[in-house]
């Protein structure tokens, strides 16, 4: 099963998640559904709660999903795909199946750290055999860029609009990867589409592990983000890069650091490219970097290049 | 373009079911787009990023190994363009029927 992604060659031809779908031209959460039903297979049930790419990818009459998908509430992600999970395991004892199935939950920002979070920890704590993905487009694209706890810091939505008395959001994202490592997982890393074979390979890794695993992999959204559709692929190096998303793996508590970035860019050149953040002043930017240089002390990342 | 046209309800199985996987390869986004991608095959590498980057399965690799824009499928998001190294994809603005 864990054969590692190394070359464009390694990665299957299939394709499990099919054109047409509705969403937005240049998203790259869809690159990055793409990206892991090819590191999973088909052996896979694909849960799904509400958010773009459940609207988006189960437009009626159709569907884009080639492999059993579930769609379910917002809230309940993770406690439908533990129940899968549960009854696949049911009828394995009962030697009713001897298929061998993964349980993929897929929420948005959202449905992850706002409304599903409670699903989440409990999933978590029971211990199941899933994996819990959350493509994090940092706002609620869906319904119309409202503010999400994991909107970065100064950026505008339409309900933390920047004005004279204030400068967007003004709280900090959520650090979903230590909530979820503090339930003691074996297995919680981040990742973004713009590192294809980083991405896949942690997809497999955390398939393999045995108990709950998380990824968080930043997606950006040229809609909510207000940025030209073919940028998406480049902000999420431009992130990683910044440091601001460092690509990191916790494996049975140990951190450890998937992508080394020797010479950081500095912030401003990853907000600028960015409608939401076009109102920030510089006081902010520097506010910005201070927090991304705390961050990257944090998990060893290079200097910022001058 | 192909005009593909939606099921009717006649049509549509009994409870609104979808009974096919991957049914929305039916459904035409070719309208959404202002640039398609073209690819000059004299100077295409073959690296594979344009067809891992694409949201939308759009590049698909012929049998003899040559990456092709499926342009039923393309938003023309741009993203192809921009992953490719050696500047092989350029965006052409799409005709007017």
């Amino acid at each position: 099963m864990s054969t590692a992604f190394r070359t464009i060659k390694d990665i299957p031809k299939e394709e499990y998640f099919a054109p047409g779908n509705r969403l937005c031209a240049g998203c790259t959460a869809a690159t990055a559904i793409r990206q892991i039903l090819k590191a999973s297979g088909r052996n896979v049930v694909v849960v799904t709660a509400t958010g773009c790419v459940e609207v988006a990818t189960s437009y009626f009459p159709q569907s884009a999903w080639r492999v059993p998908w579930v769609h379910i509430a917002f809230e309940n992600a993770a406690a439908v795909a533990s129940g899968i999970e549960s009854a696949m395991k049911a009828l394995n004892r009962k030697k009713k199946s001897d298929e061998r199935i993964h349980v993929i939950a897929l929420g948005g920002d959202g449905g992850t750290f706002d409304i599903g979070l409670q699903a989440l920890s409990g999933a978590l704590e029971r211990g199941h055999d899933l994996l819990y993905i959350c493509y994090d487009n940092e706002a609620y694209m869906n319904t119309g860029i409202q503010r999400s706890s994991a909107t970065p810091y100064c950026a505008a939505a339409t309900t933390c609009p920047p004005g004279r008395l204030s400068s967007g959001q003004s709280t900090q994202k959520k650090d979903l990867v230590a909530i979820a490592v503090a339930h003691g997982i074996p297995y919680a890393a981040t990742a973004c589409p713009s590192y294809p074979f980083d991405l896949m390979n942690k997809v497999r890794r955390a398939l393999d592990v045995e108990g709950p695993a998380v990824l968080h992999a930043l997606t950006p959204c040229p809609t909510g983000w207000r940025f030209d559709t073919d940028k998406g692929i480049d902000l999420g190096k431009l992130a990683v890069m910044t440091g601001l998303w460092p690509l990191y793996e916790v494996v049975d508590g140990v951190t450890k650091l998937t992508v080394q970035v020797p010479r950081r860019e500095p912030v401003k050149r990853y907000l600028e490219v960015q409608g939401r953040f076009k109102h920030v002043k510089d006081e902010d930017v520097k506010r910005i970097q201070e927090r991304t240089d705390l961050l990257a002390a944090k998990f060893g990342l290079g200097p910022v290049r001058q | 373009m192909s005009k593909r046209r939606l099921k009717g309800w006649k049509e549509i199985p009994m409870g609104g079911m979808v009974t096919e996987p991957g049914s929305s390869v039916e459904f035409d986004v070719s309208a959404w787009r202002t640039f398609k991608p073209v690819i000059d095959q004299s100077k295409c590498t073959k690296c594979g990023l344009c067809w891992i980057y694409c949201p939308e399965a759009a590049i698909v690799i012929k049998e003899d190994g040559r990456y092709e824009v499926d342009l039923t499928f393309c938003k023309g998001c741009g993203i192809c363009e921009r992953a490719c190294a050696p500047r092989a994809i350029t965006m052409v603005k799409e005709e007017s029927a």
